[in-house]
């Protein structure tokens, strides 16, 4: 390390009302270095990567760039220097195109057809392919986030941040990114890697600084390191256990008999049965999100096809489903299963029905709803009364989890239960939905992360291009075949 | 979001400032004032007489007083409507349509009851009320089947509105002794709204404002209906999710908009003016659309926001008469105060900063 760092942190303080987001930090990245920021929801990586991106101002402390002092906060003047960055919430146009999305973020003006071969180019390269032509608002979560990383890429930054950019790939693709990731730290390119999943970092990163509470806590070689330490380091104590299961399933809850995703459809059919976590695993974008919308009432079905205890309910709203014991956790937390203006308490508001009486709201019980999910779901925040938009993401999804569980559905859907939680709160919420499939709920659960299904799921399906797999016992399906199953090739004899 | 200029930049906040949710129309207010005085300063009166003519004379009478809250009350009522629709992400643009429909529905009732008893003022409001929610309907019925853009229906229907009035005016509703002035008779006694103040021409209406605003205050904060229209127009994912019917939301606040945008030109036709004429709105509706913004879409910011409207337009009048201004001086004031809150609005979510001189 006697060379110049690309990077160089020293004493950055950033004090938001109420918090110190980052106390005193101070790090280092090599050129071509793979430095892995690990840490808690909460413990301000988020806040730091985007201080040296230019996007917020540190209170005190000193960046230097190669050696040369960065004053101010810019994200022009960071991207000029090489920085790039690929944020955890995305900042993509959705009425845009991919590479409408993609010009926007280039200082340099390409021509159409330029900028679409680039995105080809770029895409093929590092094994990130898009339509440059497609509407973000038609893509899904994952296929958004290689729309962020290849605009990254196509600024042939020196100094590329991932803040949790793994949450939403494959095995496969997520191998892919890390041949990318490598290929970029062999050319000289410097990687700075939020995660909080230990052994991608003890595979990736040559450095891991571990923050806690706004301050370093260590840094480490994490191929040295254990996962346990690792994640001792990071939380300050054991890491919460999953709790075992053996509970045997009853009575098919929810029956799916038939239902197309779209008008001429291949139509689908499966069920989940009570005391039962069916997981269906695939790439996001093969129709997860519109089986979700059919089954949670956004959208209406043919009435025999979704039946709930035997009801048939394919035309009923989704308060009408709710009053039958079928709810559902949104994968957006930000504008879907939750309006960010609006107080925790509100929010508790529009899923609790039994909080309105006679066409009024009751505020004093939406209120205690609200802290009685925060109370059992440990959900940090400065109180019931908080706008839903000022939580961190694991936060918010254990408040979203808390809601719907405290309600004891029959009938449980989750999409993406854990995407971009940490640790803990990933924990805590796979352990709340366990404990709920105790008590007799049928559970299904959309994720893209195989450990996470292989965790929780009893029974397993995989989406692809708007189809079903058929489902195995979760035990029975090894992890590479269920890549083969996630591309679409299962074996038909078993439908 | 950078401005070069003079080293100054917009740095967004983490989170909107409460503080400049209403700090920034007392802003925009005192930019008007200043840009106001600037404007009499050109035209060769001294800066204060613009304040003496907006902000003094019109309130150092008792009858001052009460005309103002003459004026505010059309403001106030079609305001208050608006700002549930604007809350609810629906852009009913057309309030002066639905004002005018109400005047001729009114009109129409006042007239056809002459000589009954003192009934007939309630029903002429009902019937204001019926015929704003039917202008109204309009646009949502559009909306909901076709999903028409209801910003174009309700302001197109504006002026099918004001040909309407034209018509009925000239034609059917034309005072036979009114040697053919556009203009239909006067209402009887009966079927005029009682005063509020002696010797003023303030009437129940105003207190029909007040009322219409406390109702929107409970509708928002507290039923189940508002808490839906909130959240249709913050999130309107999240209101699918929630299960909440966006036609019901529609419906709704378009109705409601209608109804009393409707009573405040039955208010007009049945209070001081008591009769229907091509002129029954000076551009209410329209005011209000910045009377709701500038009220921060509140019910009660609403009324103050009104109040402060009508002091622009009592303000003109004088300026007219008094100073021999023309009286176009309340437009320029309400464009400017519209300009200035739509700036000061940026601090809201951004804050200023001094910068180091870019390099």
């Amino acid at each position: 390390m006697t060379a110049t760092p690309r990077l160089s942190l020293r004493e950055i303080t950033k004090r938001y009302p109420g918090v110190i987001a980052n106390d005193g930090v101070s790090l280092e990245v090599a050129a071509g270095e793979i430095h892995a920021i690990l840490g808690e929801n909460g413990a301000g990586k988020s806040t730091l990567v985007k201080i040296i991106a230019g996007a917020v101002a540190a209170d005190a402390g000193a960046i230097e760039f190669d050696g040369r002092p960065v004053v101010g906060a810019d994200p022009a003047v960071a991207r000029t220097l090489g920085v790039a960055m690929v944020y955890q919430h995305f900042s993509l146009f959705d009425s845009l195109t991919v590479g409408e999305n993609i010009a926007l973020g280039l200082d340099r003006r390409l021509g159409r057809r330029e900028l679409a071969e680039a995105i080809r180019s770029a895409g093929e390269r590092y094994g990130m392919q898009i339509d440059p032509t497609a509407h973000v608002h038609d893509l899904s979560m994952g296929e958004r986030q290689r729309v962020e990383i290849v605009r990254a890429l196509l600024a042939q930054p020196k100094l590329l941040i991932l803040d949790e950019p793994t949450s939403v790939l494959t095995p496969q693709a997520t191998e892919a990114l890390f041949a990318t990731l490598r290929q970029l730290s062999s050319e000289g390119v410097s990687v700075l890697f939020i995660s909080h999943k230990l052994d991608e970092i003890r595979r990736l990163a040559s450095r891991c600084t571990v923050m806690r509470a706004g301050r370093v806590v260590a840094v480490v070689d994490p191929r040295g390191e254990s996962e346990q330490s690792l994640a001792r380091l990071m939380i300050g104590g054991q890491p919460p256990q999953i709790a075992a299961h053996d509970t045997a399933p009853g009575q098919p809850r929810l029956a799916v008999d038939g239902l197309p995703l779209s008008e001429g459809g291949e139509p689908l059919s499966f069920e989940v049965r009570a005391g039962e976590i069916v997981g269906i695993a695939g790439i996001s974008g093969n129709g997860q999100n519109a089986l979700m919308a059919l089954l949670a009432g956004e959208r209406s079905a043919r009435a025999e096809s979704i039946r709930i205890d035997g009801r048939p309910i394919g035309t009923l709203g989704p308060r009408q489903r709710r009053a039958l014991g079928l709810r559902y956790v949104p994968e957006e937390r930000i504008g879907h299963g939750a309006v960010p203006e609006l107080s925790l308490a509100e929010n508790a508001l529009l899923t609790i029905d039994r909080l309105q009486q006679r066409g009024f709201v009751q505020p004093a019980a939406a209120a205690a709803y609200a802290r009685e999910v925060v109370h059992h779901f440990d959900v940090r925040c400065p109180g019931t009364q908080a706008r839903a938009g000022s939580l961190s993401g694991g936060n918010l999804q254990k408040y979203l989890v808390g809601r719907e569980v405290l309600a004891e559905p029959a009938v449980l859907l989750v999409n993406q239960p854990t995407w971009g939680v940490d640790v803990g709160a990933a924990a805590a919420i796979r352990n709340s939905l366990i404990a709920l499939r105790a008590r007799g709920c049928a559970i299904l659960v959309v994720s893209e992360e195989i450990d996470e299904l292989f965790e929780l799921a009893d029974r397993l399906m995989v989406m692809a291009g708007g189809r079903l797999s058929p489902a195995v016992a979760a035990h029975r399906l090894p992890a590479d075949e269920l890549g083969m199953w996630m591309a679409g090739r299962w074996p038909r004899a078993e439908q | 979001m950078r401005m070069p200029m003079s080293g100054l930049s917009l740095v967004p906040r983490g989170s909107p400032s409460r503080l400049w949710t209403w700090a920034s129309p007392l802003l925009a207010l005192l930019l008007t004032v200043t840009c106001g005085m600037l404007l009499f300063s050109l035209l060769g009166r001294s800066p204060w007489q613009a304040v003496s003519m907006f902000f003094v004379e019109p309130l150092s009478t008792r009858r001052g007083v009460a005309e103002v809250l003459l004026k505010a009350t059309p403001l106030a009522l079609a305001a208050v409507g608006l700002a549930l629709a604007f809350r609810a992400n629906v852009w009913n643009i057309g309030a002066e349509g639905q004002l005018i429909a109400g005047s001729i529905a009114a009109a129409a009732v006042a007239l056809a009851g002459a000589g009954s008893g003192g009934w007939v003022v309630a029903l002429a409001i009902a019937a204001a009320a019926c015929g704003g929610m039917a202008w109204a309907s309009i646009t949502a019925w559009l909306r909901d089947r076709f999903n028409a853009n209801e910003i174009l229906v309700s302001l197109m229907l504006v002026y099918v509105a004001q040909l309407l009035l034209s018509y009925v005016v000239h034609g059917p509703m034309r005072d036979p002794a009114g040697f053919g002035f556009p203009q239909s008779p006067m209402f009887d006694r009966a079927a005029r709204l009682p005063l509020l103040l002696d010797g003023t021409r303030l009437h129940v209406g105003f207190l029909l404002a007040l009322a219409a605003a406390a109702a929107a205050w409970l509708l928002l904060a507290r039923s189940v209906i508002g808490f839906q229209l909130r959240v249709a127009g913050l999130a309107p994912r999240a209101a699918r999710y929630a299960g909440f019917s966006s036609r019901r939301v529609l419906w709704t606040v378009l109705l409601v908009s209608g109804a009393l945008a409707g009573i405040g030109g039955g208010a007009e036709v049945t209070g001081p003016m008591g009769q229907l004429t091509p002129s029954v709105s000076p551009g209410y509706g329209f005011a209000a659309i910045i009377v709701a913004f500038v009220g921060r879409l509140h019910p009660v910011g609403v009324v103050a926001a009104s109040i402060l409207m009508a002091l622009f337009y009592i303000g003109g009048e004088l300026s007219q008469s008094r100073l021999g201004l023309p009286s176009s001086l309340t437009g320029v004031y309400q464009g400017l105060l519209l300009l200035f809150l739509l700036g000061a609005d940026t601090l809201i979510v951004n804050r200023v900063r001094l910068r180091a001189t870019p390099a």
